[in-house]
């Protein structure tokens, strides 16, 4: 019995896991379907884990609370860190982003409020499966109504090109901006979601590192389209758990194996499958279609 | 002060030397190799498992490490950039693709050489130390900052007077036009990696022998001062990557001793950040090199 429940806990935790790295994933996609590669996300998810920590742990707030003020701080610093930052285009947005992301890190590291490295922990574990999943599905509700919409033919026009986006008369720095500040808030949401499961944050739990898993997931399950980000997530999240037994058995060391799996996966998919997972159904289809 | 002026040298050069391979690969081509880190861990642990395994001479398992990391980079290029060279997102897949590449290398070294710190063998290189005027530094220090200035130079009269840095120059400036003139655009590019690995070997080896602590995520911190050094410079800049590696050297030097060390890392992204922001094209870069 003790063992089924064990598995079960196991379970629950993995399946949590795919719901916060989508939200993860989402908020890296925000900002690629106007063509923007911003790394910052690690960052503002770490606004939004402490934001959510402290607010539970010395305001004693309710979660439901909690979590709208995760949401929406990491969108109001967005703002003015966008407004400076989103003039610059491609590599240039993408290493000041990385910038603040470790800026962000190492104001935490060094603020004792929040007792530096070490973090805040004993924090109550609040969150739910279902709260994580019902944010995933408005978060993924959202995104296939911005498909088609004004909104998101104006990003899509960004994507393509951002100078005849704005000839044509479309606001590049406001939708930029608006979608920098979404994904803000989805990693901020991800961030109190993460808190309030592990009951501990720390500022070495948003290093660079995270952001590329973001990246990572996002990239693997295509950015095209809004359900991607949710396959690299899930593919990503289970698949080093389903391999976890082969790769022991053959030897690789257990911190070795998962950056070994997400390196070689990511490689693979960018070379042969730009589009990522979700393009696979299409690519077959057309190669039936040929035959 | 003098002290401080003489530590920060010898960190800047380090930085110098990590950043002038990155910048190289940048000028070149406008991708940003993020696995170069990569290549700067692997070479140090290379470096290290040759004198402390094979016990070969300190000097030729440098050689080894450095001439290992060029190679490295070569394959680096053909498979995480060649393929993706004529792709409209070329840059940002390319980053991708090297931060994947980048992924893997780390595995590697997390699975032969274990998580920890690794040091090199005790002796390895003499303790003594010189005196400047009134600040002191160790042999170590002055032979690092030496090698590395000695190979910054040589990197520069490659580029200014032989026939492949003039092809270097000419791919830089339009790799169509290059290639129009009869040069071997892809040769040039793999030459281009070889060369701007070797650099970040070199400077890994170098890195590993001044800290003495050599772990598969040292490349990391190493990193992103690299990218704070070659914004400061200017993209694809090279003299603006050594003058900017040396300043952001003697700056956070300064700093520590000023504020204490928790605000090291602080320094090199508030420079990055505040130049992007305000003057996007660095000290030396050109502006046309912004438009995306």
């Amino acid at each position: 019995m003790d063992a089924l429940r064990d598995l079960l806990l196991t379970y629950e935790t993995l399946v949590g896991y795919v719901g916060i790295n989508t939200l993860l994933a989402l908020s890296i996609y925000a900002t690629l379907s106007a063509g923007q590669l911003s790394l910052a996300n690690a960052g503002f998810m770490a606004i939004g884990a402490y934001t959510g920590a402290l607010l539970t742990l010395r305001a004693g707030l309710p979660f439901p609370l909690v979590l709208v003020a995760a949401t929406l701080v990491p969108a109001l610093v967005a703002v003015p860190l966008g407004l400076p930052v989103l003039r610059l285009r491609g590599v240039f947005l993408a290493i000041a982003t990385i910038g603040f992301g470790e800026v962000v890190r190492l104001g935490f590291v060094n603020w004792d409020y929040v007792n530096g490295a070490m973090g805040l922990d004993a924090i109550p574990q609040k969150t739910r499966l279902w709260m994580i999943w019902l944010a995933v599905a408005a978060a993924l509700f959202l995104f296939a109504r911005l498909r088609g919409s004004r909104a998101g033919l104006a990003l899509e026009a960004i994507r393509e090109d951002e100078t005849a986006a704005r000839s044509m008369g479309i606001g590049t720095t406001s939708h930029k901006l608006a979608v920098l500040a979404l994904g803000a808030s989805l990693a901020g949401l991800a961030g109190a979601f993460e808190a309030h499961l592990t009951f501990t944050v720390a500022p070495n739990g948003f290093a660079f590192g995270r952001v590329i898993d973001m990246l990572v997931q996002a990239v693997v399950g295509g950015t095209l389209v809004f359900y991607g980000p949710l396959l690299g997530a899930a593919f990503l999240t289970i698949l080093p758990e389903l391999l976890r037994e082969i790769g022991a058995r053959a030897g690789v060391a257990p911190g070795a194996f998962r950056p070994m799996v997400n390196g070689l996966v990511l490689l693979l998919v960018i070379l042969f499958l730009p589009n990522g997972l979700a393009s696979l159904p299409a690519r077959w289809r057309a190669r039936r279609g040929r035959r | 002060m003098g002290q401080q002026a003489l530590n920060g040298i010898f960190v800047g050069s380090i930085y110098a030397l990590f950043a002038v391979g990155y910048t190289l690969v940048f000028g070149v081509l406008d991708i940003l190799n993020l696995a170069h880190q990569a290549v700067f861990m692997l070479s140090a642990f290379l470096a290290l498992t040759l004198v402390a395994t094979a016990h070969l001479p300190l000097g030729a398992a440098m050689l080894v490490a450095i001439l290992a990391a060029g190679v490295l980079g070569i394959v680096l290029e053909r498979i995480a950039f060649r393929p993706l060279r004529g792709r409209a997102d070329s840059n940002i897949s390319g980053l991708i693709s090297s931060l994947a590449m980048a992924t893997v290398f780390e595995a590697i070294a997390l699975q032969l050489f274990g998580p920890d710190i690794s040091r090199f063998p005790l002796g390895t290189f003499p303790d003594r130390v010189v005196r400047i005027g009134t600040a002191t530094a160790s042999l170590l220090q002055i032979v690092i900052v030496g090698v590395a200035v000695a190979l910054m130079a040589a990197l520069s009269l490659l580029i200014a007077r032989t026939r492949l840095g003039r092809q270097l120059r000419a791919v830089a400036e339009s790799p169509r036009a290059a290639r129009v003139l009869g040069i071997d655009v892809d040769r040039v590019i793999a030459y281009a990696f070889f060369l701007s690995s070797a650099l970040g070997g070199a400077a890994g080896v170098l890195f590993g022998l001044a800290f003495n602590s050599i772990s598969p995520d040292v490349g990391r911190s190493v990193e992103l001062k690299g990218l704070a050094v070659i914004i400061l410079g200017g993209m694809g800049s090279i003299p603006g990557a050594v003058v900017a590696g040396f300043a952001l050297g003697l700056v956070e030097t300064f700093t520590v001793a000023r504020f204490g060390s928790s605000f090291r890392d602080v320094v090199s992204f508030a420079v990055l950040f505040l130049v992007l922001v305000a003057r996007p094209r660095g000290l030396f870069g050109q502006a046309s090199v912004r438009e995306g």
